[in-house]
């Protein structure tokens, strides 16, 4: 035994496999220690809020400490920052109407805009065609501009005296005025954004991950556990308890186990379904494969010699199955377990994405963030992050999972054939 | 000379048919027989003639598809778990491949322990088993101390087919199949395997089963020898009538393969040098 498991340390597939989902489970218990919050729980007011660090600009503005720091290049970040596209659509049309061609208008290079800008805007020409209100528009649009090209210039704090209703002066911001982060109180970093609830998606996907293995783990072990049992009585025995258990395996060969699994899903209701009750239903329809393996494997041992000498000395049959059959198919039963657990994985994925996984209140899955997301739109609007990592996190678990897999039946085989 | 004694397996039309349809194959076809004790039967035919599916019958290890076999003059009855464990105390086997007859997971002395436990030995001290298991390794000249942790996989082939008599030495049935229990080893190792098995009949006086394709071998071990071609008995009788005058060509042709047949058999030199 002990040398089995050195054996399979050994190989370099598992072992990367291996490291893989156990670096997977440290995020899992780490995480929550890091943002402890429920993983439900929505922050935003909108949707979609793109990764990032989030600072309050509240705070920032007021700040124990502000800064003074002269950068040369801040204008003109501020300026390809601050100008919209609505702005520069603007700045183009009066460019045009000047004589310019609209070819040698470059919108994207703040520069050149800028520069051309300066060159032909007058503030009191009035183009023909335009009306007044459209002049102050542009009027508005280059004092923006000056002012925040101007080295003294900042923006006036104000509040409201609650006595007098009266709106007072209480501090002023320049525009060479810097809040060091860390004096910032109120930080917020969203590496993945938030997704359509306005939840932070790296928190959900955290807790989603951890639901989802349990939910395959559990899968799996049902589905193996039904599968080996009754592989080993149908492969052992034989006879008539072979037919009776080959033919509910071919019922539910015939029967395509996700339709099955989506009846059964529905059926239950939506309020009834948790997240092991999906797991448990995953299990109960996905023996049919490892039964089928088990029982052909173990037709092949049963007329082993060592079986028979088994019998010659007495053993009985539990005994026989136990320590004559079992060890020699454990490494294709935990090979088995491993491919159960990720496909059961994926079963929960495709359930969810049908709106027929877990109920949606209590805990994420994988699946439910998949289906969030796509009723949201998320993959036309092009918002990535809500769904990539929870797709990349499915691809990552199963390609570990199938490491390890591909790592014992290398370690396994050889020993198979003895 | 064999007549006299009582009679200890039989059988009566024993026939075992593989598969179903086209791909039905008659394994053994309708073989009739009588093995009386004490006696060392040979039963010699060439590969795929059926030997280890008979062998396997005999030993209740695999069920007859038509006849009956008798045990000790009565029809046997192994229907039931229980009397399949009595029947198994009075006939042991040893098998042709050495390397696939043990448990790969279990460490050899489970094996020794086993047929310990078999005989009664359950609750003896451990000291005592340890002195059995001893004794038992001894006379097939394996020293114990040094097996006892090892698994099955770490010894030669001839080790592994000396710890099957060994088993034999401690169970001590009534009757020994054994399944060209040489085949698979090394010419070096044969007649040191042939010698224990010999020694260890004689010690006890079992009813020897010996199955073997080398008619020479048979002429030399056994008292009565039966010849099977394709699944059938094709003849039978005492080892010098059926070797020295075989009725058979099949017979004839398995003679005309072993050089020198008429000659004084000697272990060390002739068969095995
Ligand atoms: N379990 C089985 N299922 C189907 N056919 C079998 C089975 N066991 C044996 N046979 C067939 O029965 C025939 C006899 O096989 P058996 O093993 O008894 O031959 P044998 O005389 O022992 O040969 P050898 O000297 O090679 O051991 C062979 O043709 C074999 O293919
Ligand atoms: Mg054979």
């Amino acid at each position: 035994m002990g040398h089995t498991i050195r054996q399979v340390f050994r190989s370099g597939k598992f072992v990367v496999g291996f490291t893989i989902l156990m670096s997977v489970l440290l995020v899992l218990v780490v995480y929550p220690w890091w943002v402890p919050e429920p993983p439900l729980q929505i922050l935003g007011q909108g949707t979609f809020f793109p990764p990032g660090i989030y600072v309050s600009a509240y705070d920032a503005s007021n700040a124990p400490v502000l800064y003074t720091l002269n950068l040369r290049d801040a204008a003109d970040k501020r300026i390809e920052s601050r100008l919209s596209q609505e702005d520069r659509l603007a700045m183009q049309e009066w460019l045009v109407a000047d004589g310019l061609a609209e070819s040698a208008i470059d919108l994207a290079d703040t520069d050149a805009l800028l520069a051309l800008w300066e060159e032909h805007y007058e503030p009191d020409r009035r183009l023909p065609g335009m009306t007044f209100a459209r002049m102050r528009y542009y009027q508005r649009v280059d004092a923006g501009l000056d002012s925040l090209r101007s080295a003294g210039g900042g923006e006036i704090l104000a509040a409201r005296n609650p006595e007098t209703g009266e709106l007072e002066e209480t501090g002023m911001v320049k525009l060479t005025d810097y809040a060091n982060i860390s004096q910032v109180a109120n930080v917020r970093i969203l590496p993945l954004g938030t997704d359509n609830f306005g939840r932070d998606v790296l928190t959900q996907l955290v807790a989603a991950t951890g639901v989802s293995l349990l939910i395959g783990f559990v899968a799996g072990l049902i589905a193996t556990a039904i599968g080996l049992t009754l592989g080993l009585l149908a492969g052992y025995i034989g006879g008539w308890v072979d037919d009776i258990i080959m033919f509910f395996t071919n019922l539910f060969t015939v029967i395509p186990t996700f339709v099955l699994l989506i009846l059964i899903s529905f059926s239950i209701g939506q309020d009834q379904r948790g997240a092991i009750t999906i797991a448990i239903v995953i299990g109960f329809t996905s023996w049919v494969w490892t039964t089928r393996s088990v029982r052909s494997q173990v037709f092949s041992l049963r007329n082993r010699d060592h079986v028979n000498l088994s019998k010659l000395s007495g053993h009985s049959l539990p005994r026989i199955i136990v320590a004559d059959i079992l060890p020699y198919i454990a490494s294709y039963v935990v090979m088995a377990l491993i491919l159960q657990i990720s496909s059961g994985i994926l079963a929960e994925a495709g359930l969810s994405i049908l709106g027929l996984g877990p109920r949606t209140t209590e805990v994420p899955t994988l699946g439910l963030m998949m289906n969030w997301a796509m009723i949201y739109q998320a993959h036309v609007l092009g918002n990535w992050w809500a769904y990539l990592p929870v797709l990349l996190t499915i691809a990552l678990i199963s390609f570990s999972m199938n490491l390890m897999n591909t790592g014992l039946d290398q370690v396994f085989n050889p020993a198979l054939r003895d | 000379m064999a007549t006299d004694k009582k009679l200890c397996l039989s059988g009566r039309g024993v026939t075992k048919v593989f598969g179903i349809g086209r791909q039905k194959l008659t394994a053994v076809d309708h073989v009739d027989f009588d093995f009386h004790e004490g006696e060392i039967i040979s039963i010699v035919g060439e590969s795929g003639s059926g030997k280890t599916t008979l062998a396997k019958m005999l030993l209740g290890l695999l069920s007859s598809s038509e006849g009956e076999i008798y045990f000790q003059g009565q029809k046997r009855d192994i229907r039931s778990g229980r009397k399949r464990q009595e029947y198994w105390k009075n006939i042991q086997a040893i098998f042709q491949d050495p390397f696939s007859a043990y448990n790969t997971f279990h460490k050899i002395d489970t094996v020794l322990l086993d047929c310990i436990r078999m005989r009664g030995g359950k609750h003896l001290p451990q000291a005592r088993k340890v002195e059995l298991m001893e004794e038992a390794c001894g006379f097939v000249n394996l020293k114990y101390a040094e097996l006892t942790h090892k698994y099955p996989f770490e010894l030669s082939g001839g080790q592994m087919q000396r710890l099957m008599i060994a088993r034999i030495f401690l169970l001590k049935p009534k009757i020994l199949v054994a399944d060209e229990p040489t085949s698979m080893i090394d010419a070096c190792s044969r007649a040191t395997i042939l010698d224990y098995l010999m020694k260890l009949r004689d010690e006890t006086g079992m009813t020897l089963i010996f199955i073997t394709h080398d008619i020479g071998l048979a002429y030399y071990v056994s008292d009565t020898v039966y010849i099977m071609e394709r699944g059938r008995f094709v003849e039978h009788g005492s080892a010098d009538s059926v070797i020295l005058r075989p009725r058979e060509p099949y017979t004839r042709r398995l003679i005309s393969d072993v050089p020198k047949i008429h000659e004084p058999w000697d272990l060390s030199t002739v068969v095995f040098a």
